[in-house]
């Protein structure tokens, strides 16, 4: 629990920010939009702060670029053929 | 008004016998359904087995498909089915050590840091800091060898890891569609996605800092 009223002896509470390790762990929530306002409120206030994990997320955003370059092969024509093979069979077999 | 080449436009006219339309859905799906069948078989001549399958099962289907659902979905469902099955029948042995440690456990693998804890002094700031890639490794990053280092961590994922980086941020396909095609929360999609993508990250890094 923290104290309702600030405790005079100490000059500041600790502060409930996140560390780095907790961080690196939340970026993919945040991207989602899966944090609550007060989490991403902390996440935001420790990458405006903090260089070195503005720089990981910035190489996870870089990752997701690389992966979504990645091109998918086309299907082998002679399958592709096969299936429309198929098609006309199946439109024969469908029709009344 | 639906546009012309839609996919629902598409599958009436399909419906209706008209094998143009087929054809551009086989054409417009089959490098997605042969790039996410890999997931879950060893080999292209086995992925391309499965996209015909998921193909057939289509035109099976067709005439009971409502469209209710996207037309997208059921066909990744039935791909995933597909090639889950064929998967199995010839798994490859997977070693007892992979197992359940794919982050969409039980435990959502919460207990297992995406980033190696040494890299972290013990208060939880960083110790061995990640370094700009912005500056000269991006122009690296556009190449053809950054694109193989990250295909290569990506096959070497577990199973459900691979699933949904392959379909989130290679096809580029939205979170819902993702859960219902895999059958996963929100949470163990997310918890999947960043695992995934934590250990592309770190292919990268280790690529660019040799």
């Amino acid at each position: 629990m923290s104290p309702r009223f600030p405790i005079p002896w100490r000059r500041r509470a600790p502060s409930p920010g996140l560390s780095c390790r907790e961080l690196v762990e939340l970026v993919t929530d945040y991207w989602e939009g899966a944090l609550d306002a007060a989490d991403r409120a902390r996440f935001e206030d420790h990458v405006h702060r903090c260089g070195h994990c503005d720089a990981y997320l910035e190489q996870l955003r870089l990752t997701v670029d690389v992966a979504h370059a990645l091109e998918p092969e086309a299907l082998d024509p002679h399958v592709e053929r096969e299936l429309l093979a198929a098609f006309r069979t199946w439109k024969t077999e469908e029709a009344p | 008004m639906a546009a012309p080449d839609d996919d629902d436009t598409l599958v009436t006219r399909a419906r209706a016998g008209d094998e143009e339309a087929f054809s551009i859905l086989v054409r417009r799906y089959s490098p997605s359904l042969l790039r996410l069948a890999r997931t879950y078989v060893a080999t292209q001549a086995q992925a391309e087995d499965v996209v015909q399958e998921t193909w057939l099962g289509v035109l099976r289907g067709l005439d009971r498909f409502e469209g209710r659902a996207a037309f997208r979905t059921w066909l990744f469902r039935i791909l995933v089915n597909r090639a889950k099955t064929r998967g199995v029948q010839e798994r490859r042995t997977v070693p007892y050590a992979e197992l359940g440690t794919d982050g969409g456990g039980d435990d959502d693998g919460a207990s297992a840091p995406s980033v190696d804890p040494l890299r972290f002094l013990p208060e939880g700031a960083w110790a061995s800091p990640p370094q700009r890639w912005e500056d000269d490794p991006e122009v690296a990053l556009r190449g053809k060898e950054a694109r193989r280092i990250a295909e290569e961590a990506i096959a070497q994922l577990p199973e459900r890891q691979r699933a949904v980086i392959t379909m989130r941020d290679l096809e580029g396909l939205d979170s819902d569609v993702v859960r219902n095609v895999l059958d996963l929360t929100e949470t163990n999609q997310r918890v999947l996605l960043h695992r995934a993508r934590t250990k592309v990250r770190q292919a990268l890094e280790d690529w660019i800092a040799a």
